[in-house]
């Protein structure tokens, strides 16, 4: 499939009808391409209702991962000291937690919330919409050589529902009951009844609203990137020479439009039983000494729907990052990512696994047993490409000439979790074992690892290595060392003893363990990991301060700093509304061709013809 | 104001580092080195950067033994239950399955990066890829995963498939509300009456896990609170109900876990193999109570010089608790499990009055 666009008459009329047909790669009006785009352009155009691809990445980054991810690790480490020192009195409760917190004292309520809101702001606004929203942004125009997106001005409208989502999400912090309280996975009737918990009143409403807008802004976000990727790819740009960034940012816009409406579908219906009585959900409830009117409805079908999102979510979170991963490994390897076509293979097929393993999550939920035999079966599936990812990122490392930019280390740290984190994965997938570890601390430690830690790696990999195509700038290399070694050590003092505290038999979401004293002597274990948390959050505040001195001061880089084969690298170091100044390139290798014999350097642009001796290797 | 300054002191560190950093190179300037500022790993740095990956590799491996090594007694005591025991043994083979490939690989991966860190003027090897290589590592997680599922899944329908009519079982309802769990027994013929939340209220909510007093096998039921019995080998069969929201019922010493699901009735089942007596004399069990018994009396030193109350002594007991998050005592919602002969359990059942004393 070759993508030459300037042939095909049907795409053409197409684009010349939309509103940016002269950004979309019609090669012979780009030479006047400078010329014509002297519009004016005011600050708000610019700056905020941006229809640029880089400037919304951009927007996402700061946005969705500085400031969303600032706010979800920091809830994170308020509930971590109240585990290490329950009950204790601290004057941070105090301060941000006010009447929820009397005397400095945390609240069993505030607690669930924080957790709750933890876990929302972190898989949600950081890691689905911060991450493929810079990522995706940034990279997919840039490196199958478009202008910008297929439509620059939904691209906008996109960022600025999840912003209004993210304002939503905040502000139910601030509700007089609190916000939303019944974990991430919002159970009915826990999250259907404000008479059960006192975040299921107003906080539950804005968390349900925030989402559906959030889900809005997700779902105009990938149908971009996926008309993008199949329309807009440059001549020569073949579906086998994309980059795999570009394959998994692909194929994760696909699973987030195949399973983030069923999330909508949820919230409606859930929306429905809260406000309107109708029973989706609910079924023979008794609280607070009166017997509801809810007959019929089931929490199981809740659970189904939730998860048909829920484990595709996974996936969404971490393929992007393992995308990037492939991409930094292969470059400062100086060495063709080993066994390309097995890793597209690897992302289609746990793509389509992704949408058959929901029910792990439901094992025990009363779902019939058989289905959990075919759950089993269909999660262990999923571990064989998983593995073979993993093998071909390691063949990668062998015999290469490693060189260890920041992005490359977070990139190996990215591979060390996904299979220490992965591994752990066939005992949860394993519906025997699931039975006596499901919901305790070892479910916690084990998606931590892999989905959690493993996609942040990814994106501050991500960071690191575009920073110079995100604002022109180098971010300073020590302090990115400080920021991965430090992050990388505190992440598995968190995370490996958390396993034993599961196995010990602890479930998760419990504000404190002090009720039951057989598990008293885990307060030890609890203490250390808030140690290591406290630590992890400090080395955040090095890559925060790294990000936005390097923002204003960094170095300036050469255009191509790491020698990278791909696309995005022949722009120009400032930014361009159009990306480049003169033809859109053409494209006549893979993006692999590092330190190919024969060749002077030991890499060469995507741009470059095959020479007349040359062998063709991209297969 | 404790945030003013705290954000006050944060932002000077901010300004310290920057100026130390700008200092710094002002000195290498004057000391007319050349200082490379390209911020692109150089050949040091990859020296550097390489040789703390293979550290990295020893601190994995460090962390690893050091949580075996000192957080093993923490785990739970052997299983409990007849299927517990087939759990524990699926689980260890699972886990040295586990620790194999995850020695293996992350040695691989850190020290592929230590061996190749990057030298100037070395070519990598061009390597694209290897059919043989790629199948090797596709069959081989295949096989292994096939034959742990396949365990698995006997193991599976071993635990889920028991027999309902097994006239021998012992049927025990657990019922949750928020927040504490109820034990109803069938009493003399074993079977449970009908029960519905509509009929919480009655007989002034006396009626506490709301049987139906229009079934007549409702009327000699038995409901417990705070703790249940049962006797050891002998099978018991366990319905669970919610009254309000999602609870879970989880018996970690006998591997048992099932949701309590308002509006619809789940099961579990299992056989009990060691009494409470006998499992108080399990020689993990009785580290483990030393143990928390030893912190527990450094904390009531603590609580008495604040002149508060001591704690109580600790004393083994199978525990009930809920693994599904259900609001505000979420994380105190307990009942003890009493496992004892078959001759104490109907002497303790004995005791216990019926559904009908409540009805008169």
């Amino acid at each position: 499939m070759e993508g030459n666009k300037d042939n095909n008459p049907r795409i053409r009329v197409k684009m010349e009808s939309a509103e940016f047909s002269d950004l979309l790669s019609d090669n012979n009006q780009s030479t006047d391409f400078r010329q014509e785009h002297h519009h004016k352009e005011t600050f708000i155009t610019k700056y905020i209702f941006s229809q640029d691809h880089k400037m919304i990445a951009k927007q996402y980054l700061i946005t969705g991962v500085l400031f969303m991810g600032f706010i979800g690790i920091a809830l994170s480490l308020l509930f971590r000291l109240q585990l290490a020192w329950p009950e204790e009195s601290f004057a941070v409760f105090d301060i941000f937690l006010g009447k929820w917190a009397p005397e400095g004292v945390m609240d069993p309520n505030i607690y669930l919330a924080l957790v709750t809101i933890h876990g929302t702001i972190m898989v949600f606004f950081v890691l689905t919409a911060g991450l493929s929203g810079t990522f995706s942004n940034l990279l997919i125009p840039l490196q199958i050589g478009a202008r910008d997106m297929a439509s620059g001005f939904l691209n906008m409208v996109s960022f600025w529902l999840f912003f209004l989502s993210s304002v939503i999400m905040l502000s139910s912090l601030f509700v007089e009951a609190g916000p939303a309280a019944a974990g991430w996975t919002i159970y009915p009737p826990l999250s259907a009844l404000p008479q059960a918990q006192p975040g299921s009143g107003m906080g539950m409403t804005l968390w349900l609203i925030s989402m559906a807008i959030f889900v809005a802004s997700s779902l105009l976000g990938s149908l971009n990137y996926i008309v993008t990727v199949i329309n807009l790819r440059t001549k020569g740009m073949s579906l086998f020479r994309m980059p795999l960034t570009i394959w998994a940012f692909f194929v994760t816009a696909i699973i987030g439009v195949i399973s983030f409406p069923v999330l909508l579908s949820a919230a409606l219906l859930l929306i429905m039983d809260r406000s309107f009585g109708t029973s989706f959900f609910l079924s023979d409830i008794f609280v607070q000494g009166e017997v509801l009117h809810y007959q019929g409805g089931s929490p199981v079908l809740f659970e189904h729907l939730f998860w048909f999102l829920g484990h595709p979510e996974v996936y969404i979170v971490l393929l992007p990052a393992l995308g990037i991963t492939s991409e930094i490994i292969a470059t400062n390897s100086r060495k063709p990512i080993f066994g390309y076509r097995a890793m597209v293979a690897s992302i289609l097929a746990i793509a389509f696994l992704s949408t058959v393993v929901w029910g792990h999550h439901m094992f025990i939920s009363g779902m019939n047993p058989f289905l959990g035999s075919v759950f089993t079966f269909t999660t262990l599936l999923i571990a064989i490409p998983s593995a073979v990812k993993a093998f071909n990122y390691i063949t990668t490392l062998w015999k290469g000439n490693l060189q260890f930019n920041p992005g490359m280390l977070f990139s190996i740290g990215l591979v060390s979790t996904f299979i220490t984190g992965g591994l752990t994965g066939i005992i949860l997938g394993d519906s025997t074992l699931d039975i006596n570890i499901h919901d305790t601390y070892f479910v916690v430690a084990h998606f931590h690892l892999v989905m959690g830690v493993s996609a942040l790696y990814g994106l501050f990999a991500g960071v690191y290595h575009w920073f110079p195509k995100l604002f022109g700038r180098m971010m300073n290399k020590n302090l990115g060392y400080i920021h991965f070694w430090v992050t990388a050590i505190s992440a598995y003092g968190v995370f490996f003893p958390m396993h034993f505290i599961g196995m010990a038999g602890l479930p998760r979401r419990y504000y404190t363990n002090t009720a039951f004293p057989y598990f008293d002597d885990l307060a030890d274990i609890n203490v250390i990991i808030t140690l290591f948390a406290l630590l992890a959050g400090a080395a955040q505040l090095v890559f925060l301060y790294n990000f936005i001195s390097s923002m204003f001061f960094g170095k300036v880089p050469d255009q191509n700093p790491w020698r990278s084969n791909t696309l995005e690298w022949t722009t120009p170091v400032k930014h361009l509304h159009g990306n480049w100044p003169g033809d859109i390139p053409h494209v006549h290798r893979w993006a692999y061709d590092y330190s190919k014999p024969g060749q002077k350097e030991d890499f060469v642009l995507q741009t470059v013809p095959i020479g007349p001796e040359e062998e063709i290797t991209e297969h | 104001m404790i945030g003013l300054l705290t954000g006050a002191v944060l932002l000077l560190m901010g300004i310290a580092i920057w100026q130390i950093t700008n200092i710094y190179q002002l000195t290498q300037i004057n000391l007319g080195k050349k200082i490379d500022d390209s911020q692109i790993a150089t050949e040091k740095d990859n020296d550097i950067q390489g040789k703390l990956m293979f550290a990295f590799l020893v601190f994995i491996y460090i962390v690893t033994i050091y949580c075996f090594w000192a957080y093993s007694k923490v785990l739970l005591p052997e299983a409990a239950s007849e299927h517990g025991v087939s759990y524990d043994r699926l689980l260890w083979i699972s886990f040295a399955v586990i620790l194999i490939a995850q020695t293996f690989t992350q040695a691989l991966l850190h020290y592929f990066a230590f061996k190749y860190r990057g030298i100037n003027n070395r070519k990598a090897f061009f390597f694209t890829h290897d059919n043989n290589l790629e199948l090797i590592w596709t069959i081989i997680p295949a096989i292994v995963f096939f034959i742990l599922i396949v365990y698995g899944m006997l193991t599976w329908s071993n635990i889920m498939n028991f027999n309902e009519d097994d006239e021998d079982a012992i049927v025990i309802e657990l019922y949750a509300q928020q927040w504490n769990w109820k034990a109803r027994y069938g009493g003399q013929d074993n079977v449970l009456g009908d029960a519905n939340v509509r009929f919480l209220n009655d007989y002034d909510g006396r009626n506490s896990v709301g049987i139906d007093s229009s079934d007549p096998n409702g009327w000699d039921d038995i409901v417990v609170t705070q703790e249940f019995h049962i006797p050891v080998n002998k099978k018991i069969i366990f319905k669970m109900r919610s009254q309000d929201v999602l609870h879970s019922a989880y018996m970690p010493h006998f591997r048992a876990q099932m949701n309590c699901v308002p509006g619809m009735i789940t099961e579990f089942s299992f056989t009990p193999t060691k009494t409470t007596a006998e499992m108080r004399m399990n020689s993990d069990v009785v580290d483990k109570v030393n143990r928390i018994n030893k912190i527990r009396y450094d904390n009531s030193q603590k609580l008495i010089a604040k002149g508060e109350e001591s704690l109580d002594p600790y004393q083994f007991d199978y525990l009930l608790l809920c693994a599904k998050i259900c609001g505000t005592s979420h994380y105190n919602m307990q009942m003890k499990i009493i496992v004892e002969s078959e001759k104490d359990f109907k002497k303790w059942i004995s005791t216990k009055e019926s559904f009908s004393s409540i009805m008169q």
